[in-house]
């Protein structure tokens, strides 16, 4: 680090030697940087002048600021309705699971892959694992399909050869949490588990090499080297993740159920919330509020859990 | 002691093996329906292996469906163009803030990094687009808002800063200015990021289905996605009738349940291909990127 601060003196200078070549440096920085500063004001900060939209009863013809403010009306409406409990509920609920199976198996995974001793299999597996991770909701909707629909799929012909019941899976709550389970390990597990191999392709070889000489055995180098040296990167991974609880991934919720009202109780997250309420319901102001809400714990989530993650490892975290 | 590692290398590939076949089952379920025979569908369901080995469903996809291929062509447009535009707007934001010198760097950061905290949410970005920018039903609704990825600005920046300084150094003292440094120098020894996002951005906007739900009314804008979403429900969309009484009927004839997971074959089958291509750059790109700079 010192070095380099070094460098960047005996770099600046030339160009130091005449304050014009610096200051047109600098406007040729700015002058990169203006379309992308002007796209994410666009796009990123107007929108949140519209959070005023939150507090008013927001009618088309009168626009955001013709129309009339009610206060917090939105957001009592939101909170004395039973969806605030359920929507909130299901989607820690949901988001836990997918953090906890989700981090386990991306790390057996890694561990095994890191095993393997022919660089072209490794090679392989990975890219058949992460393959899932390209495919959008929507097609992964239709291979769900293939093996939930009650008339052709695969997993009602297979209980009916066996001579069990079958079910109309669409309109069976009780068997979504693990549904959602599965199709998220199996869209995400390649991807995540890209990060812990790469955690573990830097751990010090001579480590394995002292262990066998010990005579340590393959579980005993696993527990007591390849696990250890991933803790930092597991709890890191985890905290980022947990920052991120209180949002969910639409188009799982969405696709994957095909928006079946049968099973809101169960797949109705704060994302498809919003979304039903601002497209269904036509009720703008109130989508608005909830999203808001989900904005600002969100925000506060991700800077606890940064500045926890910052505390276990100085160079981990966002910022 | 060379025969058990061995052996345990065998079991080894052979879990792995199977886990991955247990991963392409929901493909190849699709794939097999795809070239089953309608028929076989309706008496016996859906089949890991076609009862009869039949291609008509994709003949009906590419004989009767001009809707396929409007959609095809939009998304395909709109998602090359944003991976193209998309990249060299992030660059050029991304080389900025690798500047030590560049002022006001950390200001700058964090306009950026701030709408990675907190966002106006999907109603206010609704009514901004259709109301303010009267972006709702047009080609470039799918393009502009998805320029700048601040995460991808942020994976660039590090790589950027990652590069040795002695060839910014150079650069400068024989007279380079920025823009030369930017487009002649970094991108072309930034490779495995730029790769990488371009990819990503790419089959980001394949894969959007979002955008024409909010925005989109006009069937010929509508992207391919979004068309596959609809099918499901309603597989009569693909023949691109006007309402009237001689099509309706010709809906009842489409072998709907082959159809539609043809048309699931066509519209992932791009993004599938595509990206083995890319494996080589993007798991070096990711690494790289995520180590903090």
């Amino acid at each position: 680090m010192r070095l380099n601060t070094a460098k960047k003196t005996a770099m600046v200078r030339p160009t130091r030697a005449s304050r014009g070549a610096l200051h047109k440096n600098q406007l040729q920085l700015y002058s990169l940087l203006a379309v992308p500063v002007l796209l994410v004001f666009i796009f990123c900060y107007l929108p949140m002048v519209g959070i005023i939209i939150a507090f008013k009863d927001y009618r088309y013809n009168s626009g955001i600021f013709g129309s009339k403010w009610c206060g917090l009306k939105n957001f009592e409406f939101f909170f004395q309705s039973d969806d605030f409990l359920k929507i909130t509920w299901n989607t820690l609920y949901l988001n836990f699971l997918f953090i906890a199976f989700g981090i386990f198996f991306a790390l057996v995974v890694a561990i095994m892959l890191y095993d393997v001793k022919k660089r072209a299999a490794v090679k392989t597996f990975q890219t058949v694992l992460i393959t899932p991770y390209f495919l959008s909701w929507v097609v992964v909707s239709y291979m769900v399909y293939g093996f939930l629909s009650p008339q052709n799929g695969l997993l009602n012909s297979l209980l009916q050869s066996m001579g069990m019941e079958t079910f109309d899976w669409y309109s069976k709550p009780d068997a979504w949490p693990t549904i959602l389970v599965v199709l998220s390990i199996w869209k995400n597990v390649g991807m995540d588990s890209v990060l812990y191999y790469a955690a573990l392709m830097s751990i010090d070889d001579s480590l394995f090499e002292a262990a066998d000489l010990d005579g340590a055995g393959r579980f005993q180098k696993i527990l007591h080297i390849t696990i250890p040296s991933l803790v930092p990167i597991i709890i890191i991974t985890a905290i980022l993740k947990i920052g991120n609880i209180f949002r969910a991934d639409f188009g799982l919720f969405y696709q994957i159920t095909r928006d079946s009202g049968a099973l809101y109780d169960v797949t109705d997250v704060i994302d498809t919330y919003i979304f039903r309420t601002m497209r269904t319901v036509g009720n703008m102001g109130m989508s608005t509020a909830v999203g808001f809400l989900q904005g600002v714990v969100g925000m506060v989530m991700v800077i606890l859990t940064n500045k926890l993650s910052k505390h276990i490892d100085p160079d981990a975290g966002l910022f | 002691m060379k025969k058990t590692k061995n052996l345990s290398q065998i079991i080894l590939i052979t879990v792995f093996a199977l886990l991955c076949a247990v991963f392409l089952v929901p493909f190849l379920l699709v794939l097999s329906v795809s070239f089953s025979n309608e028929i076989d569908v309706m008496n016996y369901g859906y089949s890991m292996i076609p009862k009869h080995f039949d291609t008509s469903a994709y003949g009906y996809v590419f004989k009767n469906a001009k809707t396929v291929i409007d959609a095809y062509a939009v998304t395909f447009g709109f998602s090359a163009l944003t991976m193209v535009l998309s990249v060299l707007v992030m660059a050029m934001a991304a080389y900025p803030l690798s500047r030590s010198y560049l002022r006001g760097r950390k200001a700058i950061s964090f306009y950026f990094y701030f709408t990675m905290l907190f966002s106006g949410g999907m109603v206010p970005s609704y009514i901004l687009i259709t109301q303010y920018l009267h972006l709702g039903n047009s080609f470039w609704v799918y393009v502009l808002p998805a320029l700048v990825n601040v995460w991808y600005v942020f994976m660039m920046r590090t790589f950027f800063s990652g590069t040795p300084e002695e060839i910014y150094e150079s650069a400068l003292i024989d007279g380079a200015n920025e823009y030369t440094i930017l487009f002649r120098i970094v991108l072309p020894i930034s490779k495995p990021v730029i790769a990488t996002i371009a990819l990503f951005m790419f089959l980001a906007k394949w894969n959007d289905w979002m955008t024409a739900l909010l925005y989109i009314d006009n069937q010929r804008l509508v992207s391919l996605q979004y068309l596959l979403q609809r099918i499901l429900k309603n597989i009569e969309l693909l023949q691109n009738m006007q309402v009237g009484s001689v099509e309706a009927q010709a809906a009842a004839d489409i072998p709907a349940e082959t159809v539609r997971m043809a048309m699931a074959i066509v519209v992932a089958g791009p993004a599938l291909i595509v990206f083995p291509f890319f494996q080589k750059y993007f798991v070096k790109g990711l690494t790289v990127g995520s180590v903090k700079g």
